[in-house]
């Protein structure tokens, strides 16, 4: 069965298309153009041209030469007794965005934070991040957001401001509404709550563009609390998801990867994961993790999940109910079994927002006995607690002329809000419109006075995440405009007392939580202390409250009989095209849509960049005659609720028959520079299904061709996989159980004596590792291929961002990529890999740089810059480096980038690579790490920086460095520590313990064969399978 | 030769300089030997006399440890001969008894509200700034004064001397350095009287020859052989347009072309000598060389972190908040930190200093300060030279990559004490235990332990 298995990297080489294989053994295709003069028709430089300008430059150079520049050294006035120039300091914190949360540790340089961490002390997010949190730093250094208050588009004084927006809210008559996102800031909401008093009848909203009304609703007919469940995943055996894309955009998928990650290690001695079953219709970055995925229709997913419940209920105890009956669907029953079989240890969680379908799911979990164990109510989520019900009401009540004056507290509704539309038009009938944003965005645009909001790491505040989970935000810089806590400014509105926000917040835990630990008597001891942990838990105590207001949402009754008639009557199937909206694990709602590190870091699915697209599902493809091929796509023309888009598509495996997909978070008009006018808004096209706002549009749908060629920058074909077994190595459960090497593919080489491991032989004499040896090792079974480490990476080693023509280029930076696979079944048969095709495996694969201890590219410098160190590393020198580019064509694992122009200070990248080229942007460089030139090549250095910083802390102390103390950036933003790095000399530490155990289990090197020795292991993937079905 | 290191131009002129100050110099420099020897016997007889009038103990271990405790302790604040921040300590063992110092050193503080007099004048002399207590045992106090007093003795023998108008030299630090010019000046005298002597006896030579030609012409018995030999003329025309000599001199002449083209070409960017003019006429020479403030005291981060710091101007205040508030360097400190010293008081209008950088390295090149002086021990001196005699900072090395390689083959690791290095000492020694363990050899010269 092994042997007919491979893996493929695109439909192109699926195909085995001519122009592919044309192209296949080259890096770069020849169609690239060489001189911008060129692609404009104009006649390029000529040779005289050259030569006039290298004996100008050689005679410039001289000239230069000749008087050094006067460089200036500016000590600090009065230095901070805690700042050491060149030591960084770190700081507790909390990421907030919307209603997404993050526990982070923040690290400053001289005063100017340039890194985010996780916080290993929280219980929420236990140390992980997210790609959003990681480029969160970047969004500080914009320089779209507003520099003061503006009223009436012309900038003004705070005082003024204050005076203005005051008098003018007194006067409103009608109706006050302060509209939000989810808050997850107790104190916020305090200071909400104040400017509420203060104008009594003023109402406050909460919506948000992922909206959980319907999970809301149906828990508040359930248990009388309109919030979310806390869930843990590690304690569950089977995760069946209903389109809740866990692991990237739904909820909290932090937290979430970190559980759904404890059950998926194995070990010597774990040798059980967990199952998970997957029913959706867009390949999501969770469904590419699933053990088994089915492709369901949006309109089935009801229905679906009523099978489910009745295949529950026959075995479990409850009353069966008459949902319509749809075809088979595949893997259904096996789900219900194996359920069954984890009564109490399984979890089934739906990401509809249907409310009636959300109450079956309840009856599901309820059936199982999941509650109490793999998710619970009595320790309720605070987040996703908007109504989008309230919205809609206060946009009737605007166009009837109640609504006097309403204020946008860092939200952004006339964007993301579905209704989006009918909130503009009417808003123009409220009298004070005020918005907090940080920048002219498309909602604050339409406001009489903005109030910028500083960035959250300028910010003090808190947040309750979890019911009895605490964090604290402090401020990391002096605001670098003339910005105010928009905290402070609702205080001020209100009138009230206590305006700094950072007294009213530690009044607000001195009063509230101090009370609550007995562990420090004096309240600045305690605040100090929960300030250095970034957490405190309160078990018991709750500072938040339920939903806003819980009235608006929909009463949905339990009984299950009634739900399916509802159930029955929104889901019909039908043979339409349905559109399904997604969040991308980058761009998210589109609130960070501004962040270039975002926009370029590929999507962990599609690897495309800078643009959404519509998915499509192969035989639609080929229904409409689209063919896609290294980029190059076919336009279409969308029509949606009567409107029509133009977008380009992408050819999706595992995209349900007869759905296409689309990501909301992309045509912004007013995000800023980076983000204006890329790809198209997908907020309209959702549509309601039993009174609530759901993420698919089932109605009116039609998509044509129109035979237009379009180009999108990704970034996955143009290095073939070739079907060699020794990249991917991957088994199934029961074979690992009964053997630890299942999956392996152990070359052997023929020679004269017979068939050896290529290990055993070698032109090489190797090197000595003396002190210490770096290795890393990935698993990649718990690797989800969120890309929070490409980001982190990008971060830490002051990767240029190129833009989307340069991606086109495949000129694209990133140090770390993941490669993504499909898999297919029997390659020998045509009709076999049709099936497996649109439905595959996949598999992310983390690469980078894998420091070879045989390293080619070392070899064919011609000028030495690419050296072996004594520490296991393959170095880089990029002052030696002269560009000939032999490394790159040399590697095996093409993970050298070079720097085909100059990113920093250059006009043509000022555009997209922000951190390189605007004082403001480049204070988020890292002052540890060399801002490359063009014409050198640039590779992972495995955090160097780190290493020599971490072993010399170790000798100023007279110690070896600990285990765990030097850690790369990648393996640190790892939100399932999939990712581990360490000394292989240091017998104690992590990795040398692996390596030791797994060398004859799971361990394996990419390319063995060429012998190349890597210093990364990766080890191999086990899906939770029976072993019959891969079989068959 | 610290001098020569600066210019080019100036080498010729300090040549001369060197010459006149030599000469005078050796003329000064016996004189004041001499006197220090006359007056020297005195003072030790002096100082044999008061310890036993005041208890303080002459044994050169007590004045040596004195030393150590005054240096690390009390140098920050005083000086034997000059006001600091607190009074010149010259003589002060007999200006006060030793009961009242051994009080007063221990706790300042309390002497003054005592409502002793002499203590109270002085704590009002000195704008009541606090000297800080210590607790030293009545030995280390007594040990510090018997330095103070050999030290103070010491001082005014010369500074008697000065009286005598020699000019004020002998009591700068100036001398020292210019103790060391002697002997390289005198190897350049030797050096230019030997050339004199040879030129003298070339001339005497060419005299002898042409007078001896000139006898040999008058001879008439020469043969012809002879004849022809003395009849010779050189034909310098036809030596000059010969190959052999126009290949030599382009062959020399290209030679130097090169030379001086390569050498111009290494030296692009190398800026040894650079010596900038800074804002503020600060001299290390006054302070790390007259003072001996350690230099931690100001670069803080030369321990702990990559950059040694250059201090904020709040780190100047610390003394200068007092000593020499008139001067106007001084007030470029206070222009910058908005201090007024009439009302002692700060503003807000601060400014920060911009110092002229004087080592650049490239951006490319990660250096760390706390790697070498911390771990590595090294002094201060042995790459920025003697900062101490510096009255303006110039670079005193190449700051090339040459220059750090090689410091690195040659430099041993400081090991000892370090269980970072055991493992890795204990396989050098196993492996080669007759040559040190130098940086090169645990992997000093890899390019990524600097370059990343």
């Amino acid at each position: 069965m092994k042997k007919n298995k491979r893996y493929w990297k695109g439909l192109e080489e699926l195909r085995n298309d001519p122009e592919l294989v044309k192209r296949a053994d080259k890096e770069f295709p020849d169609y690239l153009p060489i001189s911008e003069s060129k692609r404009n028709g104009e006649e390029g430089s000529s040779r005289r041209d050259f030569l006039k300008m290298m004996g100008f430059g050689i005679s410039a150079a001289t000239l230069a030469a000749c008087e050094a520049p006067v460089k200036k050294a500016i000590p600090y006035v009065v230095k901070p007794v805690d700042v050491d120039v060149t030591i960084p300091n770190y700081y507790a914190s909390t990421y907030l965005d919307g209603g997404d949360y993050c526990s982070i540790v923040v690290k400053t340089r001289e005063g100017r934070p340039i890194k985010v961490n996780g916080n290993d002390l929280s219980r929420v997010t236990s140390g992980g991040t997210s790609a959003q949190v990681q480029a969160s730093v970047l969004s500080l250094y914009d320089k779209q957001r507003l520099q003061g208050p503006v009223a009436n588009g012309q900038p003004v004084s705070w005082s003024e401001l204050d005076q203005n927006v005051s008098a003018q809210w007194r006067s409103a008559g009608g109706q006050r509404v302060i509209v939000s996102y989810t808050v997850l800031s107790p104190s916020t909401q305090a200071a909400i709550n104040a400017l509420v008093e203060a104008f009594p009848g003023t109402q406050h909203i909460m919506y948000d563009p992922q909206p959980a009304d319907g999970m809301l609703a149906a828990n508040k007919a359930m248990f009388g609390k309109a919030v979310l469940p806390t869930y843990d995943f590690s304690q569950a055996n089977v995760i069946v998801s209903f389109g809740a894309d866990f692991l990237g955009t739904w909820v909290a998928p932090i937290s979430y990867a970190k559980q759904y990650a404890t059950t998926r290690k194995l070990n010597k001695n774990k040798k059980s994961m967990s199952r998970h079953y997957q029913f959706e219709s867009n390949l999501s970055l969770t469904g590419a993790n699933a053990d088994y995925r089915t492709p369901i229709k949006p309109s089935q997913e009801g229905l679906v999940i009523g099978q489910l419940y009745n295949l529950i209920a026959a075995k479990a105890g409850g009353s069966a109910a008459n949902f319509t009956k749809t075809d088979e669907i595949p893997n259904l029953q096996k789900a219900a079994n194996d359920l069954l079989n984890a009564r109490g240890a399984s979890l089934v969680v739906s990401g509809s927002n249907d409310p009636a379908v959300q109450m079956v799911v309840n009856q599901i979990n309820q059936l199982l006995g999941n509650y109490g164990t793999t998710l619970t109510m009595d320790q309720a989520s605070y987040y996703r607690r908007g109504s989008t019900a309230a919205l809609e009401r206060l946009v009737q009540d605007a166009q009837a002329g109640r609504v006097g004056g309403v204020i946008f507290y860092n939200c952004n509704p006339a964007y993301d809000y579905f209704g989006a539309a009918s909130l503009v038009e009417a808003l123009s009938k409220v009298k004070v419109k005020i918005a907090t944003s940080d920048r002219i965005d498309e909602t604050s645009a339409l406001a009489d006075f903005i109030a910028p909001d500083h960035h959250y790491l300028e910010s003090w505040n808190d947040a309750e995440p979890q019911q009895g989970q605490f964090s604290l935000a402090q401020p990391t810089i002096t605001p670098i405009f003339d910005t105010r806590q928009a905290q402070s400014s609702l205080l001020t509105w209100a009138g009230s007392s206590e305006t700094n926000y950072y007294n009213f917040l530690r009044s607000r835990w001195r009063e509230n939580l101090f009370g609550t630990q007995s562990e420090d008597t004096d309240f600045d001891r305690f605040w100090d202390r929960a300030l250095y942990n970034g957490v405190l838990e309160a078990e018991g105590t709750s500072l938040l409250t339920a939903g806003a207001d819980d009235s608006s949402f929909a009463n949905v009754g339990t009984s299950v009989a009634a739900l399916a008639s509802t159930i029955n009557n929104n889901y019909k199937g039908g043979e339409g095209v349905e559109l399904v909206l997604y969040q991308k694990v980058a761009i998210g709602s589109g609130r960070q849509a501004n962040n270039p590190w975002l926009q370029e870091m590929p999507d962990p699915i599609t690897k495309t960049t800078w643009d959404n697209y519509l998915t499509i599902p192969q035989s639609m493809a080929s229904e409409m005659e689209i063919t896609t091929k290294e980029g190059f796509t076919g336009l279409v023309q969308l029509t949606v609720n009567g409107q029509s888009y133009r977008m380009p598509v992408v050819v999706q495996p595992g995209q349900a028959p007869g759905t296409v997909g689309i990501a909301v978070g992309y045509g912004r008009n007013r995000a800023g520079k980076v983000a204006d006018q890329l790809g198209v808004n997908a907020y309209p096209m959702a549509s309601k299904v039993n009174g609530s706002f759901v993420y698919f549009n089932a109605g009116e749908v039609t998509v044509e061709n129109l035979d237009e060629e379009y180009r999108l920058a990704q970034t996955q074909t143009h290095e073939t996989f070739m079907g060699r077994e020794t990249v991917i190595q991957d088994a199934v459960l029961a074979e690992y159980q009964e053997d630890p090497k299942a999956g392996r593919f152990e070359y052997e080489l023929e020679t004269s004596e017979g068939p050896k491991p290529p290990e055993d032989i070698s032109l090489w004499h190797g090197h000595k590792y003396p002190n210490h040896h770096w290795m890393m090792a990935i698993d990649l079974n718990s690797c989800i291929g969120c890309a929070a480490c490409t980001i982190s990476c990008q971060v830490e080693n002051n990767v240029p961002v190129v833009g989307k023509q340069e991606v086109i280029n495949r000129r694209e930076m990133h140090w770390l990529r993941i490669d993504r696979y499909y898999s297919s079944d029997e390659v020998s048969d045509a009709k076999e890999m049709e099936k497996a095709s649109a439905n595959p495996e996949v598999v992310f694969q983390p690469m980078l740089c894998q420091h070879c201890n045989n390293a080619p590219c070392e070899t064919v410098c011609p000028v030495l810059a690419t050296t072996h160190s004594t520490e296991g590393l393959n170095q880089m020198t990029y002052n030696r480096c002269i560009g000939t580019r032999y490394c790159a064509n040399n590697c095996p694992y093409k993970v050298r980038r070079f720097n085909w122009f100059k990113y920093h200070d250059n006009e043509q990248f000022a555009a997209v690579n922000v951190a390189m080229n605007t004082d403001l942007g480049k204070m988020v460089l890292n002052p540890d790490v060399t801002v490359r030139s063009r014409g050198v090549m640039e590779k992972c250095t495995f955090c160097v920086q780190r290493i020599q910083l971490g072993k010399l802390e170790a000798r100023k102390q007279g110690r070896r460095p600990q285990d765990g103390e030097i850690d790369t950036a990648c393996a640190e933003a790892c939100p399932t520590d999939a990712i581990l790095f360490g000394d292989a000399n240091d017998p104690t530490s992590k990795i040398s313990q692996l390596i030791n155990e797994e060398t004859e289990g799971r361990a394996y090197h990419v390319l063995q064969e060429i012998r190349v020795s890597p210093n990364i292991y990766y080890l191999t993937k086990i899906r939770n399978k029976d072993q019959e079905e891969t079989n068959a | 030769m610290v001098k020569k290191l600066r210019n080019f131009k100036d080498l010729s002129h300090i040549t001369i300089q060197f010459l006149l100050a030599s000469i005078l110099l050796s003329g000064v420099f016996s004189t004041v030997q001499a006197q220090t020897d006359t007056t020297s016997a005195p003072a030790d007889a002096g100082a044999a006399t008061a310890a036993a009038d005041n208890g303080i103990p002459t044994t050169p271990e007590a004045i040596s440890e004195g030393e150590n405790l005054f240096s690390s302790n009390c140098a920050v604040c005083h000086a034997i001969d000059a006001q600091i921040v607190g009074p010149a300590l010259q003589g002060v063992t007999e200006r006060r008894p030793l009961p009242w110092l051994i009080n007063f050193i221990k706790n300042s503080q309390k002497v003054i509200q005592s409502g002793d007099e002499y203590a109270v004048n002085l704590y009002n002399q000195y704008n009541k700034t606090m000297m800080p207590s210590f607790a030293f045992s009545d030995d280390q106090i007594t040990s510090i004064l018997a330095y103070v007093q050999s030290a103070s003795s010491q001082a005014a023998a010369p500074g008697q001397a000065a009286a005598g108008d020699t000019s004020a030299t002998a009591q700068t630090g100036g001398t020292a350095g210019q103790d060391a010019g002697i002997s390289s000046s005198y190897l350049t005298i030797i050096l230019i009287g030997l050339v004199i002597i040879l030129v003298l006896i070339l001339l005497v030579l060419i005299l002898i020859v042409s007078v001896m030609t000139r006898f040999l012409k008058q001879r008439e018995d020469l043969d012809e052989a002879d004849q022809e030999l003395m009849g010779q003329r050189t034909n310098f025309k036809k030596i000059v347009t010969s190959m052999p000599f126009i290949g030599i001199v382009t062959f020399i002449f290209m030679a130097i072309v090169v030379k001086v083209a390569i050498d111009g070409l290494y030296s692009v960017g190398v800026q040894q000598g650079y010596m900038p003019k800074q804002p503020i006429a600060f001299s290390h020479q006054l302070h790390a060389g007259q003072y001996e403030i350690q230099c931690q005291y100001c670069h803080t981060g030369v321990m702990k972190s990559k950059s040694a710091n250059i201090p904020a101007a709040n780190v100047c205040m610390n003394c200068h908040q007092q000593i020499k508030p008139e001067s106007p360097e001084i007030q470029k400190i206070y222009a910058a930190i908005d201090f007024d010293p009439e009302t002692q008081t700060y503003g807000n209008n601060k400014k920060p200093i911009e110092w002229v950088r004087v080592h650049n390295l490239p951006d490319l090149a990660y250096f760390n300060h706390a790697q070498h002086v911390n771990v590595g021990g090294l002094e201060c001196q042995t790459c920025h030279g003697p900062i101490q005699e510096m009255p303006v900072v110039y670079q005193y090395s190449s700051l090339t990559m040459g220059w750090c390689i090689n410091c690195h083959r040659e430099t041993e690791v400081n090991a000892s004490d370090n269980a970072y290095y055991d493992k890795l000492l204990e396989l050098h020694e196993a492996a080669n235990p007759k040559e040190p363990m130098t940086v090169e050899s645990i992997g000093g010269l890899e390019c990524s332990k600097c370059h990343y």
